[in-house]
């Protein structure tokens, strides 16, 4: 894990939480475990930013969340992809195709 | 955090589902947090608390024991608070959120102080509601418009006359009126207070009939409930006898039945055929509620109603073309009537036409003196939150420890500002949500009990118009009292006021409780003077000699038996007379008299008269003018009129004997100054037949007992009941008025009644009144004044009082310390009691000076309300300001007297 935080571009997170709920149903940990490997440890998500963003998706319909158990058959609240969460997936990925290949060849040129 | 990256992208067609499906959930999830917050912070707490655990058992798992696993959880998540609040903030306005943190704060502050809370929502509700439900009055009688289609069209037609400025109109004057102006887009008229007799469905009974014009209803815009309205052809003299029915003696008497069109009903034996049926809901100037059934003008059998000089109490009503001012038709009407008199001098010389805009005339002087009531209920309103705005800056001071506590731990002066608003915003929302019911239950049955005149009280109640009245005073009246204190409160040096331990209490604080104070006491006395006033002049009417004894007077109606009603004019007479001697025979009568003409303070009827000895004038418009009554013989006795000289009638002045007439005497000194008029004679009503004077009685107030000697025509000309002509007489035998002396007036009807029932007589007896009830009734608006003028003086004492007694009391808290050093450095009880009381005395003494000076401005407005009593008079001034004082300084001296009883030591020690 870098000692120095990598800040996440806004929007980016909710990107990362909807992709990281495509192999199914998670908790938090789980969510925040997730993108650390998607990323390869580049993020860290600390509850600090998941939690909101989490109750944020929630209200907005993205995803739903509901009680469940973990493995160990302790409690845990787990979210799962709404509807909705799927077309935002879908027109963000497009979107930082878009932005990345853009801010990228901004970049090197010069 | 708005996920700016994320867009979105979709077609026009499923974007408002989208929309929709959001705000759903938007709703949804709002409502979820604002109604079941605590379920929704467990929630929380309870998914950080599962997300805790399975860090630790990762931990654990990777090698640490509990308490370092446990540890190093704690610290990969953060500040467990902060998430909370972050994740509040996502789920909800962090505005709002706060907002509903102060709400609840502050609710629980009120709730703490029950005492307070408990003041401050009284004094408001009782602030509120009595402008709410005042509101609701001036808005159903004054602002609402009319329930007419261009209700601005319509206004009412009278005659000008010499004597009258809106006089009736004749029936002959009307048609030409209608014909030849220019003005108009329809024109009608109305003669309501017709008693005629029903027979043939069940008992016979006296029914109350108004007679219309042509296109009556047409003109106000009002469909029939049933059938047609009448035709022309049906209006006209001669036109075949037709009816409509109101709908509430549809119901009584078909039991609402459709085929009652077509079917006949018998009134004074004569059969008219039903043609429709009036709505429910019509009513016109708020007089035609009681009226059982319309008939055209056309049927009324009156002889005069050809004659274009007759007064008859026909009114007329008018629609002006669209586009049309008042002041062109006035002009028109000029025209109209200058024509008429030149066309007919005889009978219209000096008559012009009163043009009066419908919502004009139906207000009066209504207008002028509800304003004044609402004037007067807003000062109450003041001093409510003049009121509340002390209460709150005492307590504010009681609190500053704890605003100085929530600054130095970083709450901006906004934030204890907002605190303060919401807290006074919950107060006026359960002070004027109290104050909206009171309105609702209280202002029908308030109204019910007072002695009303007012037009449209059907439209009275609470609307939506007053909700929002009532909405808006609340608020402003939040914010008024609010933010002042509050802004004085937070404008305050958290150092020092923590340095002060929480006494507060500084010297310009005191100032400002002073000022309000002051302020309460000069809306309460210009309150008090207006009531007093009002009072002054009703006890001053009160004992106004009206020229009779009204306290002993019952009047009447009745009807002969139908059989009557087409009999000759000598066997109407012999029947009249035997239904005298009934009425004279049940108990507790002791004297009854017919009455035909004028009644005072009831009706008024006049005739023509000239001196014989004197040219006949050339026109009826030349002649002298007398307010009639035509009485029996024993009216003198049964009204205690004054018999100045000569005689009054007796039973022999009767249709065969000698024409005679009685004088008042105000004609006899306008007519026959010096002279005896005692044998003098006059010929009557253009007649050439000469009735001789024989007696002179006192002047009878006939226009009020205010106004009576303020009008032109007031000489009076009393003649023999069975006089009157025999055309007339044969038209008496229904709707005859009867006057009853008696020493119970109230009761004695119900003993006619019986009697009446008892012999079956035949004669249908109705609208029992005592002399007392229409004086009652004709100081209606001035009662009503003084009534609520009454209420919100002594609420405004109250609630005045309370506020002086508040804020000694307070100050005395405050200075218990100093009051403790001046009594161990000897000060008596007479020096502390003196102390105290002259700091009430102050404020109290500026309020009352500032009340004078105001007053003095503000009575001018109540000065046409008032009779026999100055705008200034200085008895009421003394009398209000000496009530005032000395109740304010009882409220000083209650909390004075505490003081005294300080100890010392306590006081000192309780630093």
């Amino acid at each position: 894990m870098d000692s120095e935080p990598t800040t996440l571009l806004q929007g980016t997170l909710e990107l990362l939480i909807l992709k990281s709920l495509v192999a199914g149903e998670m908790h938090g940990l789980g969510v925040s475990r997730r993108i650390e490997q998607l990323t390869r440890g580049t993020f860290d998500v600390k509850p600090g930013s998941l939690f909101p963003a989490l109750h944020w998706m929630d209200k907005e319909g993205w995803i739903s969340s509901f009680w469940g158990d973990s493995e160990n058959n302790r409690c845990a609240k787990y979210c799962r992809f709404a509807n909705a969460g799927l077309e935002q997936l879908e027109a963000g990925t497009k979107r930082w195709g878009r932005i990345s290949w853009a801010i990228a060849q901004a970049l090197e040129s010069s | 955090m708005g996920p700016h990256f994320l867009g979105h992208r979709a077609g026009p067609g499923i974007v408002l589902e989208r929309i929709s499906m959001q705000l759903f959930v938007k709703i949804r999830s709002l409502s979820r947090n604002l109604f079941a917050s605590r379920r929704v912070e467990a929630d929380l707490s309870q998914e950080i608390h599962c997300h805790l655990q399975m860090l630790t058992e990762e931990n654990i798992r990777a090698g640490m024991t509990q308490e370092e696993a446990q540890r190093a959880a704690r610290l990969e998540f953060g500040g467990i608070e902060q998430v909370k609040e972050q994740v509040r903030d996502e789920r909800i306005g962090n505005w709002l959120r706060s907002v509903l943190s102060d709400c609840r704060y502050g609710l629980r502050q009120l709730r703490n102080n029950p005492g307070f809370t408990a003041a401050a929502v009284i004094v408001l509700a009782l602030g509120i509601g009595a402008n709410a439900s005042l509101f609701s009055v001036v808005n159903g009688v004054l602002l609402r418009p009319l329930p007419f289609p261009h209700p601005e069209q319509l206004v009412i037609l009278r005659e000008s006359k010499p004597n009258f400025a809106t006089g009736s109109v004749s029936y002959p004057n009307f048609l030409d009126w209608q014909r030849e102006n220019r003005t108009f887009t329809s024109m009608s008229v109305m003669r309501g207070g017709r008693s005629l007799i029903l027979t043939g469905i069940g008992e016979a009974e006296q029914i109350n009939a108004v007679l219309l014009g042509p296109g009556f209803f047409e003109q106000l815009g009002v469909n029939p409930a049933l059938g047609r309205t009448f035709a022309e052809d049906e209006v006209r003299i001669g036109g075949a006898p037709t009816v409509m029915l109101s709908a509430a003696f549809w119901e009584r008497k078909f039991g609402s039945a459709h085929d009652v069109l077509g079917k006949t009903i018998t009134l004074e034996g004569k059969d008219y055929s039903i043609i429709g049926v009036v709505p429910a809901s019509f009513d016109f100037l708020g007089t035609l509620r009681s009226v059982d059934a319309y008939m055209p003008i056309g049927q009324w059998s009156n002889p005069l109603l050809t004659s274009r000089a007759a007064g008859l109490g026909i009114g007329g009503i008018g629609r002006l073309a669209p586009g049309v001012t008042i002041e062109q038709a006035r002009s028109d009407m000029e025209r109209v009537t200058r024509n008429l008199a030149a066309t007919y001098p005889d009978a219209n010389k000096g008559i012009g036409a009163a043009v009066i805009p419908l919502n004009k005339w139906m207000l009066g002087n209504t207008e002028s003196f509800l304003f004044i009531l609402f004037g007067a209920v807003g000062f109450v309103l003041l001093i409510a939150c003049v009121n509340v705005a002390n209460l709150l800056l005492a307590r504010s001071t009681r609190r500053t420890h704890e605003f100085a506590v929530r600054a130095a731990l970083g709450a901006g002066q906004t934030r204890i500002v907002r605190q303060l608003l919401v807290e006074s915003t919950l107060l006026v929302s359960i002070g004027g949500g109290i104050g909206l019911m009171l309105a609702a239950l209280g202002t029908k049955t308030v109204l019910r009990m007072l002695p009303t005149t007012l037009p449209r009280t059907a439209e009275i109640g609470v609307d939506a118009d007053v909700m929002i009245f009532a909405l808006v005073i609340s608020f402003a009246a939040g914010i008024l009292f609010g933010l002042w204190p509050a802004l004085k409160t937070a404008r305050r040096d958290p150092q020092q006021s923590l340095q002060e331990g929480g006494r507060g209490g500084s010297v310009s604080r005191h100032r400002l409780q002073g000022v309000l104070v002051a302020a309460e006491v000069s809306l309460a006395l210009v309150l008090l003077i207006g009531a007093g006033l009002m009072i002054r002049t009703l006890s001053t009417l009160r004992n106004v000699n009206p020229g009779f004894e009204a306290n002993k007077i019952l009047t009447f109606g009745f009807s002969l038996p139908p059989s009557m009603f087409n009999a000759s004019p000598d066997s109407v007479r012999a029947a009249l007379r035997e239904a005298q001697g009934k009425f004279q025979a049940a108990p507790g009568v002791q004297a009854v008299s017919f009455t035909w003409g004028a009644v005072p303070l009831s009706g008024d009827d006049e005739w023509l008269f000239w001196i014989d000895g004197q040219p006949k004038p050339q026109t009826e418009s030349e002649m002298n003018w007398a307010i009639d009554y035509v009485v029996g013989p024993d009216y003198q006795k049964a009204m205690g009129i004054a018999l100045k000289s000569g005689r009054f009638f007796t039973a022999q002045d009767d249709e065969h004997a000698a024409r005679v007439a009685v004088i008042d005497e105000v004609l006899a000194k306008k007519f026959f100054d010096g002279q005896n008029p005692i044998g003098k004679r006059l010929h009557v009503n253009s007649s050439e037949e000469t009735t001789e004077i024989v007696g002179v009685v006192g002047h009878v107030n006939q226009w009020g007992l205010d106004s009576d000697d303020k009008e032109t025509l007031r000489s009076q000309l009393y003649t023999p009941f069975m006089q009157l002509p025999d055309k007339t007489m044969a038209q008496n035998a229904s709707g005859i008025g009867v006057l009853v002396r008696s020493d119970k007036p109230a009761t004695v009807f119900g003993s006619i009644r019986q009697v009446n029932s008892r012999r079956r007589s035949g004669l249908v007896v109705f609208g029992a009144q005592t002399m007392e009830e229409i004086i009652a009734s004709s100081l209606g608006d001035r009662r009503f004044s003084m009534i609520l003028l009454g209420i919100f003086a002594a609420l405004a004492l109250l609630l005045s009082s309370i506020g002086i007694y508040g804020v000694i009391s307070y100050i005395v808290g405050q200075r218990t310390r100093e009051i403790g050093v001046r009594i161990v450095l000897g000060a008596g009880r007479a020096d502390v009691l003196r102390l105290v009381l002259i700091e009430g005395a102050k404020m109290t003494a500026i309020g009352l000076l500032v009340g004078l000076v105001a007053s003095f401005g503000l009575t001018r407005l109540v000065a046409h309300l008032l009779f026999g009593v100055s705008p200034t008079d200085p008895l009421t001034l003394a009398a209000v300001v000496l009530l005032l004082a000395a109740v304010s300084l009882l409220a000083c001296y209650i909390p004075a007297r505490r003081a005294t009883t300080v100890d010392p030591l306590i006081a000192l020690r309780s630093e």
